[in-house]
């Protein structure tokens, strides 16, 4: 194993970190809309995650800024190449930031719902492209030699993208609901358990469907194996919503997210971003990645500061570990 | 307009507009951080208000920081896809650590402090915002670190085959001698705009509000008009060996500050310049001799290089071209960032002056309503001028701006994405100056511990 297959295991790793950190806040986001019916439970939403929700987006920009240093070649041709998707991603993180600061600063029912449009919104676009960029990711898309990305925006869009996107859509909206429901008391709670197993049946059939059609167009017995296990942890979860154990619920979608998205980076694997046109045009861990003393440096940043993050992220969620309801909102 | 032209015109709204609030989160976050070990210190209520009252700002504000930030990480590989593959194997690995070592640590322990008033016993509270202010300065350090390899490019070597610049030595990149200066003048920046700041917000309220929170308010202006005094100061200091790094590593830039056309011994500085500056005879000009000499050199009859003599040195190195940025943006840039950064040293020294006699003008009011505005023009002109400065390189001597975009990548896209950016980016503004005045005006919080068996939150989203 050579440093770059390192990096490709620790890329996969910051982003099965970030979809299943930011998969259940993003989730959050959507039922703020969907599940909260008056101001004091919106805001017990987004209290749920209010301590947690910008670290967890971090992960994406140490993602990003590892693809960058890791796998020049592939950062440079994905960002490049899905330039709308992601533009359309960065508006979402944007006005959903914002919004989570800037809701609660002024009284005012139309302020509130302006806010509240802008972390649904902001919360269901990025869930959904995510899950299409990755597709296109695992799928390939059109690279000529020199590695520029020569599709369209309507290549992007192709139904396994969407059926991609839709599922983590379903999936995160199943573990936001999973975990408001291990995160909160009161009618919400319970509202939010009866979404979550609802949310889950949807995102089951669509995250099978996906699945095999990924392993249809390729699969390594690795990657099955990963996809079969995010299956069963999956039903698993939704097991244990039924039967109220909220806390192995939630780690059976978040087992679920983590193994589905390996399961989709050992499909690709040893490309990264592979190419529809000749397979001499892929980029793949050897030939987009940096240099060895570059991957070297890195690994030793992250062997010495992974673990030091993921200590205090952790105590973080131990400090907030107790439910809220209505009865602590304050005003 | 082409898309390289427009993605740069993308780089510098982007850059600018995220520029405005990082001075602020790095300069206020060791403010409130000061208030509230005053607090913890002391145990006086006075510091615990001011400590929430200037945290509600610095949080408002910090709020932008962060999510225009993530664009600005993205933005080099949508736009700049040529350039990323280029310098990826250099240039990634401090953004990533920056990620790695200071975002997770601002994000997580800011998150900790705004929830964690009643969560956290207060020593370990207090360690929130510290640890969260040292993350900014460890993220200001790593992303300079970058800038600084494209001033200066040190700790590589150029790989033909892969057609891209190398990693050879990853302690030269960071402490490249361009951003061991660079770094103390960009966070002493920062603290200038905090105090600014500060000291604004605490005039306003004593001259408007005469007897409510005066002690209050009088410790804050203090505290603010000082840090802006011992910030300008330290702005003086580094930005004099700064000048003097840049005479030796971007001699162009250097000239360029200045429009001087004709290597000179001794080079005068001008205050300022009425003419077209392209090297025909001023119609009018300030000039104090020597001045420029010693600003690059040390010496007052020093020789400072001029932009001619540079332009046919870089084209006998580098081939023909234009090697020459835009004259008048780097001349005039250059002057407003001093001025706008003294002039905010001398309102901060007058503010301190009234607070002593405890007598607060009309005047001084006016004054000090533009007080929080000059630092944040000068960070943005003293960056313009930098980055102005260094064109037509994207890489100082190694890579063409020209050469550096996407090529998958249309106009089309880029104005698509420039007319949204600026539109969210001017709507957002709106809300956040609307929001923050609305806080500025409406003074100290009431502390009052919360009544026993009370399960309501400290702090709520």
């Amino acid at each position: 194993m050579q440093l770059h297959d390192v990096w490709f295991v620790l890329i996969a790793v910051l982003f099965t970190g970030y979809f299943v950190l930011e998969g259940f806040d993003f989730g959050v986001g959507l039922l703020v809309r969907l599940l909260a019916r008056d101001d004091k439970e919106r805001r017990v939403l987004i209290n749920t995650i209010g301590p947690v929700w910008d670290g967890n987006e971090v992960w994406v920009i140490t993602a990003g800024g590892a693809m960058f240093a890791a796998f020049p070649e592939w950062y440079a041709t994905l960002f490049s190449g899905f330039y709308l998707p992601l533009l359309l991603i960065l508006v979402a993180l944007i006005v959903r930031g914002v919004a989570f600061e800037y809701r609660g600063k002024r009284d005012g029912a139309a302020w509130r719902n302006r806010w509240d449009w802008a972390i649904f919104f902001g919360s269901l676009l990025p869930a959904v492209l995510w899950g299409v960029a990755f597709a296109n990711i695992v799928r390939g898309v059109r690279l000529d030699a020199s590695h520029e990305y020569m599709g369209t925006l309507a290549d992007l869009l192709n139904p396994y993208a969407l059926l991609g996107g839709l599922s983590t859509l379903a999936l995160f909206a199943t573990h936001g609901a999973i975990f408001t429901a291990l995160k909160t008391t009161g009618d919400i709670r319970l509202r939010a358990n009866r979404f979550a197993f609802t949310a889950g049946l949807v995102a089951a059939v669509l995250a099978v469907v996906f699945l095999a059609w990924t392993f249809g167009h390729r699969f390594t017995g690795w990657s099955l194996a990963l996809g079969v296990v995010a299956a069963l942890a999956l039903v698993g979860g939704l097991l244990a919503n039924r039967a109220g154990r909220e806390g192995w619920a939630f780690a059976g979608t978040a087992a679920a997210i983590a193994f589905a998205v390996l399961a989709l980076f050992a499909n690709l694997y040893p490309d990264v971003l592979p190419s529809t046109i000749a397979e001499a045009n892929s980029l793949t861990v050897s030939n987009a990645s940096s240099t060895p003393y570059t991957l070297k440096i890195m690994t030793w940043v992250a062997v010495v500061f992974t673990p030091l993050v993921l200590l205090y992220q952790g105590w973080t969620y131990w400090v907030f570990r107790k439910r809220i309801g209505t009865h602590n909102i304050p005003g | 307009m082409d898309a390289t032209e427009l993605a740069r015109w993308q780089f510098g709204i982007t850059t600018v507009y995220h520029f405005l609030f990082v001075p602020i989160t790095i300069g206020l976050s060791f403010v409130v951080a000061a208030f509230q070990t005053a607090w913890v210190r002391t145990g006086k209520e006075k510091w615990l208000r001011l400590t929430k009252f200037y945290g509600k700002l610095f949080l408002i504000n910090f709020a932008m920081g962060v999510v225009t930030g993530i664009v600005q990480e993205f933005q080099f590989g949508m736009n700049w896809s040529t350039y990323s593959r280029f310098v990826g194997d250099i240039f990634g690995a401090p953004l990533a650590i920056e990620a790695l070592l200071a975002f997770f640590l601002e994000s997580t322990f800011l998150g900790l402090w705004i929830f964690g008033w009643d969560r956290l016993p207060k020593r370990i509270h207090l360690a929130c915002i510290w640890i969260a202010a040292f993350g900014t300065l460890i993220s200001a350090f790593f992303i300079l670190a970058a800038n600084s390899f494209m001033q200066n490019p040190v700790g590589f070597k150029l790989n033909p085959d892969k057609g891209r610049a190398e990693l050879t030595d990853f302690t030269a990149v960071l402490f490249n001698k361009v951003n061991l200066v660079t770094f103390p003048h960009t966070v002493s920046g920062a603290f200038l705009t905090a105090g600014g700041l500060v000291a604004a917000v605490a005039l306003w309220h004593l001259y408007r509000r005469p007897g409510v929170d005066t002690a209050e308010f009088k410790s804050a202006l203090k505290v603010g008009g000082w840090t802006t005094l011992v910030a300008m100061a330290a702005l003086l200091i580094t930005g004099d060996t700064q000048g003097k790094i840049m005479t030796e590593v971007q001699p162009m830039k250097m000239a360029a500050a200045e429009a001087l056309y004709e290597t000179s011994t001794p080079a005068p500085f001008s205050i300022f310049t009425i003419g077209t500056l392209d090297g025909s005879r001023p119609v009018f000009q300030l000039d104090i001799p020597g001045v420029l000499s010693f600003l690059g050199t040390g010496s007052f009859d020093g020789t400072v290089q001029g932009i001619n003599d540079l332009q046919l040195e870089y084209v006998s190195k580098y081939g023909e071209g234009s090697y020459t940025p835009i004259i008048p943006v780097t001349y005039w840039t250059f002057r407003l960032m001093i001025g706008f950064g003294l002039l905010a040293a001398l309102i901060a020294l007058w503010a301190l002056w009234a607070n002593r006699r405890g007598r607060y003008g009309k005047w001084l009011l006016r004054a000090g309503l533009i007080l929080p505005l000059l630092p944040l023009a000068a960070n943005s002109t003293g960056w313009i001028f930098t980055e102005m400065g260094r064109q037509p390189w994207i890489v100082f001597s190694q890579m063409l701006t020209a050469n550096a975009a996407s090529p998958s990548v249309t106009g089309g896209d880029v104005v698509t994405s420039l007319v949204v950016y600026t539109l969210l980016y001017g709507i957002l503004a709106v809300v956040e100056v609307g929001l923050l005045i609305r806080f500025a005006k409406a003074g100290l919080p009431d502390v009052s511990p919360a009544e026993e068996g009370d399960e309501k939150l400290a702090f709520a989203y």
